[in-house]
Order: C-alpha cells, then sequence, then structure tokens
C-alpha cells in the first residue's frame, strides 16, 4: 500500500472529509511525526508502536575500493518497535 | 515527552480545522488502516517518510539464556521498519547542526 491508496482509503471511510483534506490530514501527520523525531523526541502510539532514536557512536571504517580508514561519524537514525497489538495482528 | 495520538489529533485541530472529535478519529483511523495492510501482509510505502515491511521468519531452535534449555522457535511473521532516506537526514542533520 503506498501513500495516495492509504489517503483513497481512508478518504472512503471519512466521507464527510474531502480526498483534498485526507491527502492533507495524512500529510500533516507524517511531517509532524518527522519533525519530532528530528527534534529527539519519541513516538508512542498504542497498539501500533513506537519511534525512537539510536545512536551510533562514530567508528574507523574503511574505504572498500582503496582500503584506506576514514573516520565515520556519529549517526542517529529512527527506530520503530511494533507493538503488541501489531506484532500480534502481523504473525501467523 | 513523548508524541502521542492526542499530540497528533491536537496538530489536525489546529492546522487543519478538522473538529476534535472527527482529528480524534481520523488519527485511529490512519494507524489502523496502516495496521491492517501489515495484518494482510502487505508491506506500506510511505514515501518521505518510511516503509513497513512484513518478514516471514523460519522456525529456528531457540535457548532459554538463563537455563541453557533449548526450545524451538516457532516460525512467524513479523513488521520491520525502514526509515527514507528524506527522514533519515532530516534526523541526523539536526543531530549533527546541534554539535
Amino acid at each position: 500500500m503506498t501513500k495516495s491508496e492509504l489517503i483513497g482509503s481512508l478518504a472512503e471511510k471519512q466521507p464527510q472529509l474531502d480526498q483534498r483534506d485526507v491527502e492533507l490530514a495524512v500529510k500533516g501527520l507524517l511531517e509532524r511525526m518527522s519533525a519530532a523525531l528530528e527534534a529527539g523526541e519519541r513516538i508512542e502510539v498504542r497498539g501500533f508502536g513506537s519511534f525512537s532514536l539510536h545512536e551510533r557512536p562514530s567508528r574507523i571504517g574503511r574505504n572498500p575500493k582503496t582500503g584506506n580508514s576514514v573516520q565515520v561519524p556519529d549517526r542517529r537514525v529512527p527506530h520503530f518497535k511494533p507493538g503488541k497489538e501489531l506484532r500480534e495482528r502481523v504473525d501467523l | 515527552m513523548a508524541l502521542t495520538k492526542a499530540d497528533l489529533a491536537d496538530s489536525l485541530f489546529a492546522e487543519l480545522g478538522l473538529n476534535k472529535r472527527e482529528a480524534k478519529e481520523f488519527v485511529e483511523l490512519f494507524f489502523e488502516q496502516i495496521c491492517q495492510s501489515l495484518g494482510n501482509g502487505e508491506a506500506v510505502k510511505l514515501s518521505g517518510f518510511g516503509h513497513f515491511g512484513v518478514r516471514h521468519k523460519n522456525s529456528r531452535p531457540g535457548r532459554n539464556p538463563k537455563t541453557g534449555e533449548e526450545i524451538p522457535i516457532a516460525e512467524r511473521r513479523v513488521v520491520t521498519f525502514r526509515a527514507s532516506h528524506k527522514l533519515k537526514e532530516r534526523v541526523d542533520a539536526h543531530a549533527r547542526s546541534r554539535g
């Protein structure tokens, strides 16, 4: 399912909103969530799961072509942990 | 403080003028729709945000790390998430700018 398919099925279930509003709402939610992570904030959605940030410390990497070592700076990456309900619904 | 469904509903109320009840219902439906798709084994790709996938894991022998006892782990299906490049960049660039 893509973002536009998600917008389509939400619009079907919310006939009082027009498609344009549904599109703005979906984009608004994703932007709000992205902004929270960008600001270093966690996201917790009961049943669905939580998003947090994992710190990757800086390390010595290697250029695989030349074999030179390079310092890879520390990084922060988004991480998603599915909630109990989602895990149970997806599992066989 | 973590961002919650209530915060998301507030932002739909403030930015899009949905009334509070509609906003709350919309947020519920948004996550329900994603859960439903994943529950059907179908991936959800939200461009600019990330990709929720469903992975099939075969059964494998496991072990209780405390007792060392062998216990089989049944085959199962799990959700994976890969953040989009755009989201990864936003999250990381911000961290870097703060030093």
